[in-house]
């Protein structure tokens, strides 16, 4: 009996704890952002389509169900890396099949040969390129990503990508790689070196 | 002098040899002006500059040259009179080796100064001297050049002023010169920099073992009879003089990560700064010299010099009689944060404080490094108190995140890790690399950050204008299926609706019969035709307006009746 009416207490007390908590964890309960959004806001925005996915949303919601995480040229190892930290993976080197890391690029219209055909202004997804039908369009460098989406639609091919006239912003320090090739031997394996 | 101050040693620190002596061993001496100048146009970080000349001027000496795009209180002025015959990018003193936007100018020999004129400070007010110092062009000699304006605009509640004579570095001797010499002008620019700041003390830290300077130090402070300034003897260490732990050695005040000591009241300012402001207040003088020293095993005659900013390096190891055979590395700075120079076809730049002519016995090539044994001494000897240890492994793996949480960031670059690596391994070109490649990270962010913004204001834009294009064509569908069902509703009880009906109908019978009968018609009958359907047409308009007007009247008696 007496064992019974313990059980009944504890379990009454359990469903109690539980509803309790349940409720303040619904009032309360901290909002973690979806999964598609933590991984969405590691992919650089480029929407270029390089990942075989019409965009960075997309390939975050296919990442979320189990796409490989290498799949993303302009964010490179950076970003693999990244998601990788989130997923729990191990990182991946980047998918050649899908393009390789490049240094930053920026779209760039040869004015005297645009014909103002507006095709690119509607291409660009962020609005970088800034023109009107039948008069000549332009490329606001600061705003572009550098995802070649507006370069097929030219008619007359008059868009090329050009890397940033930036080296002094992008230099920094090198790692120190030539002591880091050493620094993989042990003594023994000098003495491999030196005779091969 | 007040009594002695109590002084809060650094925990972390390291003791390298000194190499000091080889270059105190005469005055400071001066070159003979040289033929060129180059005078770099930008400060150490910053890469573009406003010009305020042209090629073919002929300039003063501190004549304005350039004015800093992103900080406007960074400039350079000529360092002589003559003619500036070439604005290029250059190679200078940097890290990077990347040329930088220089100003040539050919000396017609006169050196004539373009003086602004002198104040006193004890007269005038602390905006004056302010804008005087920024006039000037003065930046931080110790370090890495920051505007010195910069630096005063941004210092909130000033309640200690500290004086930096502490050059902790090895090989570099140019403040104690400065010091044996000039200790009476450093004083007069500290007496400036208290009329502008009024700190309740201000503290002149210096290393021991630097007895003729502190003496001369002493019997110019004792001159200028200010109860204030006290002058605090630190034990020689490295790296005493780093701004962070020379204010911890002074007055026991950590300042916390990602903050700056002029923003929690505490200026702190290096000797030759103190000098070049006392010139410039109270001689009208921008800065266009600095003391530099020039030593190291290779050279016969080591010392340090006053040079003109824009001097040719190689002329200045000229006169210190390299031995080119000797030479197997020159460095710009001190051994443990200095850079390695390429070649001395270089200029002499504001934050050039010591040119280092080594040898392969003096500063022998790092052995190669070995792997990480994890016995701590880096994180011994980090005077930031980080773990070097750790991040190394994080920097090596690539691991940025990590990288930041354990303080990247607070790492000063001080050296004191590799120096005591007893794996020879460059912890601090792994760090600096680190920092690089973070700040990258953090700039790509921020670009995708911003590009998500703009993609999602474009997809929002765009299925607006799709709505609205939607709404417009359903608007139009229901107008028009409004007018069918008004027309269908009011048609069968309306006569002009039947009449119009039947005056078609006759028009079309009219047309056919003549089609039939004749194929050429009479004009007669052509007008009549055309009258027949303009009277078909306007009768179906009255029909359909009337239509319309009940329909709207009266919909529902239209409903009902239908």
């Amino acid at each position: 009996m007496s064992l019974l009416s313990a059980i009944l207490v504890l379990l009454v007390l359990a469903l109690g704890c539980g509803v309790v908590l349940s409720q303040l964890a619904r009032k309360f309960g901290a909002d973690e952002p979806a999964l598609v959004d933590r991984i969405d806001a590691l992919l650089p925005q480029t929407q270029c389509g390089q990942c075989g996915h019409p965009g960075c949303r997309p390939y975050a919601t296919a990442i979320a169900e189990g796409e490989a995480i290498n799949r993303c040229p302009p964010g490179g190892d950076a970003t693999i890396r990244s998601l990788a930290r989130l997923l729990g993976q191990a990182p991946l080197p980047l998918d050649p099949t899908h393009g390789k890391e490049d240094v930053r690029k920026v779209a760039y219209i040869r004015e005297n040969e645009c014909i103002g055909c507006t095709k690119c202004v509607k291409a660009c997804p962020v609005d970088a390129i800034l023109g009107a039908a039948k008069h000549m369009h332009t490329v606001i460098t600061s705003e572009c990503t550098g995802c070649d989406l507006c370069v097929a639609p030219c008619p007359v091919d008059c868009i090329d990508m050009i890397p940033l006239k930036n080296e002094h912003q992008r230099w920094h320090w090198p790692r120190p790689d030539a002591a880091e090739a050493r620094h993989q031997l042990i003594a023994s394996d000098r003495l491999h070196e030196a005779r091969a | 002098m007040n009594a002695k101050s109590k002084t809060w040693p650094l925990p972390n620190a390291i003791h390298p040899p000194a190499h000091k002596a080889q270059s105190l061993r005469e005055a400071i001496r001066t070159l003979p002006l040289p033929e060129r100048l180059i005078i770099p146009l930008t400060q150490p970080g910053h890469h573009d500059a406003k010009l305020c000349v042209q090629v073919g001027d002929e300039v003063l000496k501190g004549q304005l040259l350039a004015r800093g795009t992103v900080q406007p209180e960074s400039l350079c002025h000529a360092s002589s009179s003559g003619t500036v015959v070439d604005i290029a990018w250059l190679p200078v003193p940097n890290a990077s080796g990347l040329p930088e936007l220089c100003a040539v100018l050919e000396t017609d020999g006169r050196d004539e100064w373009h003086r602004l004129p002198s104040l006193d400070p004890s007269t005038v007010d602390a905006a004056t001297l302010l804008e005087r110092i920024a006039e000037a062009g003065i930046g931080g000699l110790g370090g890495a050049g920051y505007p010195t304006a910069a630096k005063l605009s941004a210092l909130r509640e000033p309640h200690t002023l500290i004086i930096n004579a502490c050059e902790c570095e090895p090989f570099i001797t140019a403040d104690e010169a400065l010091l044996r010499e000039r200790a009476d002008e450093v004083v007069a620019g500290i007496g400036v920099l208290l009329r502008m700041t009024e700190p309740t003390r201000c503290l002149i830290g210096i290393e021991e073992g630097k007895p003729q300077a502190l003496s001369a130090l002493r019997t110019a402070v004792d001159a200028c009879n200010d109860s204030r300034i006290e002058i605090v003897v630190v034990p020689a260490c490295y790296p005493s003089g780093g701004e962070r732990q020379l204010v911890y050695q002074l007055t026991g005040i950590e300042i916390a990560a990602g903050r700056y000591p002029v923003e929690q009241g505490i200026l702190c300012q290096n000797v030759g700064t103190c000098h070049a402001i006392a010139r410039a207040v109270l001689h009208g003088e921008a800065l266009v010299s600095r003391i530099v020293t020039v030593t190291g095993a290779a050279l016969q005659k080591p010392g340090n010099f006053e040079v003109l900013i824009g001097t040719p390096l190689a002329s200045l190891l000229d006169v210190c009689e390299l031995d080119g055979a000797k030479l197997s590395r020159l460095i710009q700075g001190g051994p443990l944060m200095g850079v390695q120079l390429p070649h001395a076809d270089l200029p002499v730049r504001k934050t050039s404080n010591c040119f280092i002519a080594t040898t392969e016995g003096e500063l022998p090539t790092p052995p190669p490094a070995r792997e990480c044994i994890r016995c701590g001494m880096c994180s011994a000897a980090c005077p930031a108190f980080l773990l070097p240890q750790q991040l190394y492994a994080y920097a090596r793996g690539r691991d940025l995140e990590q990288t930041e949480r354990h303080n990247l960031w607070d790492c000063i670059e001080c050296g004191a890790c590799a120096y005591v690596c007893p794996s020879h391994i460059p912890l601090v070109q792994y760090f600096r690399a680190a920092k690089g490649e973070l700040s990258d990270f953090h700039a790509k962010q921020a670009m995708a950050a911003h590009s998500r913004v703009r993609f999602e204001f474009h997809q929002a834009r765009k299925l607006e204008e799709r709505e609205q294009e939607e709404q417009r064509r359903r608007e139009r569908a229901a107008l028009l299926k409004q007018k069918q069902d008004a027309a269908a509703a009011a048609g069968p009880s309306a006569q002009d609706a039947v009449a119009a009906a039947l005056a078609r109908v006759q028009a079309k019978k009219a047309a056919q019969q003549q089609e039939s009968a004749a194929p050429q018609p009479t004009p007669q009958e052509v007008i009549q035709a055309a009258l027949a359907r303009v009277n078909a047409k306007k009768a179906a308009r009255k029909a359909a307006e009337r239509a319309a007007q009940q329909g709207e009247a009266s919909k529902p008696d239209a409903d009902d009746k239908s």
